[in-house]
């Protein structure tokens, strides 16, 4: 399962974003291969749309969750019809590795 | 003038198929006569009306639209549906001003809050960190809480009376 992750940087020590839409970076992980891609956002200082066009690059990426701080009001219709997870991070400044530590745990259960 | 713009209906999840297709008879299984067009919204209406067995005012708080508009899709939608019967027409169920729902949950292990869109399949750990304590977070719509509230209505207010009050809903506008 592919899983998306709005990222602050391009390192493992980046922290999760907390808006989806204009994050600068998105963490395609595979936790089926342990592939991960690091895809700089291009809609991050776009003005208007950057929620919906952002998901379209998810969607391009064939993710089927989404880890973010944050959703905007125009993503979750999109994203529920698309059949994408979100998953909303509560704690502020966990950083990539450390999700990506999460999802493995799961993998090893 | 452009017409208002229509409120998006909650649909809570597709249809199994695309449409229906008649058999039989001399005009059956033919591509080429035209096919009745339902749109999800009416799909929605009537499996609420005549599946679930709701009454109109609850299946338009579950669609988040008001309760005449609700009746129109209905009606729109039986009229359609007798129409392919009756003419031997086929059934295709696409388009439509809506948005899906899913249910929301949270982990108590790395407390998160995810969504399930798979509605078919139950949610058992969570997603993130694996844990199997999850909780689902029953929550009003937002949406329709808000508009619910920005119309708490003078008519139907102070003064209404309804013989079976236990019964009595505020008609939802």
């Amino acid at each position: 399962m592919k899983t998306a992750i709005a990222s602050t940087g391009n390192t493992l020590e980046s922290k999760v974003d907390r808006r989806f839409g204009r994050c600068s970076y998105f963490v395609i992980y595979d936790d089926e291969s342990g592939s991960m891609d690091f895809t700089p956002n291009p809609y991050k200082d776009d003005e208007e749309g950057a929620g919906p066009a952002a998901v379209q690059l998810v969607v391009s990426k064939q993710a089927n969750q989404i880890v973010s701080g944050e959703f905007g009001i125009k993503i979750k219709p999109l994203l529920d019809s698309q059949r994408i997870r979100m998953i909303v991070i509560q704690e502020e400044d966990k950083k990539i590795s450390e999700v990506i530590e999460l999802l493995n745990h799961k993998k090893s259960k | 003038m452009s017409p208002r713009r229509k409120i998006l209906r909650k649909v809570s999840a597709p249809p199994p198929i695309k449409g229906f297709k008649p058999f039989g008879g001399d005009k059956s299984g033919s591509d080429h006569s035209e096919s009745i067009v339902l749109s999800f919204e009416e799909y929605e209406a009537m499996r609420l009306c005549d599946y679930e067995m709701l009454n109109h005012h609850s299946a338009s708080v579950a669609m988040g639209v008001s309760r005449p508009t609700f009746t129109r899709i209905y009606a729109s939608v039986r009229k359609k549906v007798a129409r392919a019967f009756v003419e031997a027409k086929k059934i295709s169920i696409e388009g439509g001003k809506i948005y899906y729902d899913s249910d929301w949950y949270n982990c108590s292990g790395c407390r998160c809050i995810f969504n399930n869109p798979d509605k078919d399949k139950a949610v058992e750990h969570c997603p993130l960190c694996g844990n199997n304590a999850v909780n689902q977070l029953y929550d009003d719509d937002q949406s329709t809480r808000k508009r619910q509230r920005k119309c708490r209505d003078t008519r139907f207010g102070s003064y209404s009376k309804c013989e079976s009050k236990d019964q009595f809903q505020k008609p939802h506008i």
